[in-house]
């Protein structure tokens, strides 16, 4: 059974229409790429499966679980985890912070206050952080990374509760060549514990990473596929074509 | 500062322990506002509502029931403030999107102003008078009237929730107070129940002012519609903003500096010294945004971290590398 389906989505925001009977598919520890050009609908469809929009019309179905209307905390809490287009760490927070903010969300708020397991989660932040190589700034305030290193602590915090699903909209936007290269060198291995739906612009980061690709165009499904299907599409072929 | 607050009555004139023990009444209510502005964010400009109500409550109850043991009018108070903390809060915070700032502050605001004119209108609460000579409240036999008693017992109530703030605030779930602080929507996507955090700590900090409220009623023998309206509501955001918000000894500062400096402004410059307050208050405010504390607290210590010291463990990891 697929983890996420998304079927028939519509979104319309007053007059535009940003998204028409798009669907995605994504199976249990599948990468997928989320690929097409600029407004076709990508960080929309991103929005109405994490929550953050309602789709007009349509259905979402999460790990067997109708999750159209659910609030953003409910699909957390069923183990889907993201990061949107816009960075949006804790500027004011430090790292860890952040991280354990992100780790401790699912959990009950009695227990939060009266809590014992802080030393767990000591060394479950700490290792996120180890992981995204940004252990020696534990201590410091979000806002003193660069944008690059934003983006990696979003990632850890949002790999940080274990999801089942990680959605990514452009995690690698105005990284260096050098900070891509890691960024894939740190997706690769959490396919073993989720499935990945990601954002992107550089067709080869996706290409190194993806099983399988969704191009939307004008907020329909052009293609889907696996990564040589999609290459041998002559639709897709025709789309990137014309606007290069 | 809690050894002078010990030693303080010691030295003092009566009439000037009866002013600290009014004091340390504010502090206690301006804890409560500093737990839902300072350290959650929500702009609560009518946290006098609660206070007063409290403070109204507990009068009636001991005018018209003849209630005044201590172990039913606190808890009464506390409870009062809770409840209407909870219904307020309820309207105003809950729902399925976020509330606006403006909206929050704007019906807060409001609510302390129908709650003032409701009470200055209606007979039953003794109108523009308010209820005067409210019954000391008593322990078995024993009167509390006002004087060094009175200040230690206030003192050991201030200490006790000072340190539950201190306790709560330093919690995890004092880390989702801060990410409700900083950005409401985004914790959501980590699994947040917003809406039940916010009417947590609302009410909760609406038993705090209703626990404030009803010592204060105790205390000075008489509750007025002044003790649920804008201008109280007001004062209270002055004390925390003034000590420096987001910090609880910021809250206690604030209010301690600020009542003492009145006092004092009040004895001797009787006529202009409301102005000369505004003026000071206006520069902490520009020159310090954070508050007086900022000039002992860093900026790190301000805004708190919930982790251990990450130093540490660098060390230790060190050593185990080595
Ligand atoms: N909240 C909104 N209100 C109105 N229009 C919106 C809103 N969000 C998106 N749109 C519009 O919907 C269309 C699709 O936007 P979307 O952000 O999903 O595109 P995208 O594929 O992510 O593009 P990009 O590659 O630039 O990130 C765009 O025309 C955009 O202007
Ligand atoms: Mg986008």
């Amino acid at each position: 059974m697929a983890l996420l389906e998304a079927r028939g989505l519509i979104k319309i925001f007053g007059k535009l229409t940003a998204l028409n009977g798009a669907e995605l598919v994504v199976q249990p520890n599948e990468f997928h790429g989320l690929i097409g050009p600029n407004g076709s609908g990508k960080s929309t469809m991103m929005k109405c499966i994490a929550g953050a929009e309602v789709p007009t019309e349509g259905r979402v179905t999460f790990d067997g679980r109708d999750i159209t209307t659910a609030s953003p905390a409910e699909r957390a809490r069923a183990g889907m985890s993201l990061k949107f287009q816009i960075t949006s760490v804790l500027p004011a927070l430090t790292l860890y912070d952040n991280v354990l903010l992100a780790l401790q969300g699912q959990t009950a708020l009695s227990k939060l206050m009266f809590s014992r397991t802080r030393g767990a989660l000591h060394d479950k932040v700490m290792a996120m952080l180890e992981q995204f190589r940004l252990v020696d700034r534990a201590g410091e305030p979000a806002a003193s990374l660069s944008h690059g290193q934003q983006q990696w602590l979003e990632i850890a915090m949002a790999l940080a509760p274990e999801p089942k699903l990680l959605l990514l909209d452009e995690p690698t936007g105005g990284m260096s060549l050098e900070e891509r290269r890691v960024t894939g060198e740190l997706l690769a291995p959490i396919k073993a514990r989720c499935s990945l739906v990601i954002v992107e612009h550089d067709l080869d980061f996706i290409r190194d990473i993806c099983d399988r690709l969704t191009v939307l165009d004008g907020g329909a499904v052009l293609d889907t596929g696996t990564i040589e299907q999609i290459q041998a599409s002559p639709k897709v072929q025709e789309v990137y074509l014309r606007r290069a | 500062m809690l050894a002078i607050g010990l030693l303080l009555p010691l030295v003092l004139q009566d009439y000037l322990t009866v002013f600290g023990t009014r004091v340390l009444i504010l502090c206690l209510f301006a804890l409560s506002f500093d737990l839902v502005w300072g350290y959650s964010g929500i702009m609560s400009f009518g946290q006098a509502v609660f206070f007063g109500s409290a403070g109204y409550g507990v009068a009636l109850l001991a005018r018209d029931l003849d209630v005044t043991s201590m172990l039913l009018v606190i808890p009464a108070g506390v409870l009062i403030g809770f409840a209407i903390a909870l219904l307020i809060g309820g309207f105003l915070l809950l729902g399925r999107n976020p509330s606006s700032v403006i909206f929050v502050s704007l019906g807060t605001l409001t609510g302390s102003y129908a709650f003032d004119r409701l009470a200055r209108g209606w007979y039953y609460l003794g109108g523009q008078n308010g209820i005067p000579s409210i019954p000391p409240m008593h322990i078995g036999s024993y009167d509390l009237t006002e004087g060094p008693v009175f200040y230690y017992f206030v003192l050991a109530i201030l200490l006790l929730v000072y340190l539950g703030c201190r306790f709560l605030t330093k919690s995890q779930f004092g880390l989702a107070l801060a990410g409700l602080r900083e950005n409401e929507q985004r914790i959501a996507f980590f699994g947040y129940k917003v809406q039940h955090i916010k009417a947590i700590i609302f009410s909760l900090a609406g038993a705090i002012a209703g626990l404030a409220g009803s010592l204060y009623a105790f205390h000075e023998g008489f509750v007025w519609p002044n003790m649920l309206g804008v201008v109280m509501s007001t004062q209270v955001v002055l004390y925390v903003l003034f000590g420096g918000s987001g910090t609880l000894i910021g809250a206690v500062v604030g209010t301690v500096v600020i009542e003492i400096v009145s006092f004092w402004l009040s004895n001797n410059y009787q006529d202009i010294w409301p102005i000369i307050l505004g003026c000071l208050m206006l520069l902490v405010i520009l020159f310090r945004p954070a508050g007086l504390v900022s000039l002992i607290l860093s900026e790190r210590e301000r805004i708190g971290s919930f982790g251990r010291p990450p130093k540490v463990d660098d060390k230790e990891r060190d050593h185990g590398a080595a």
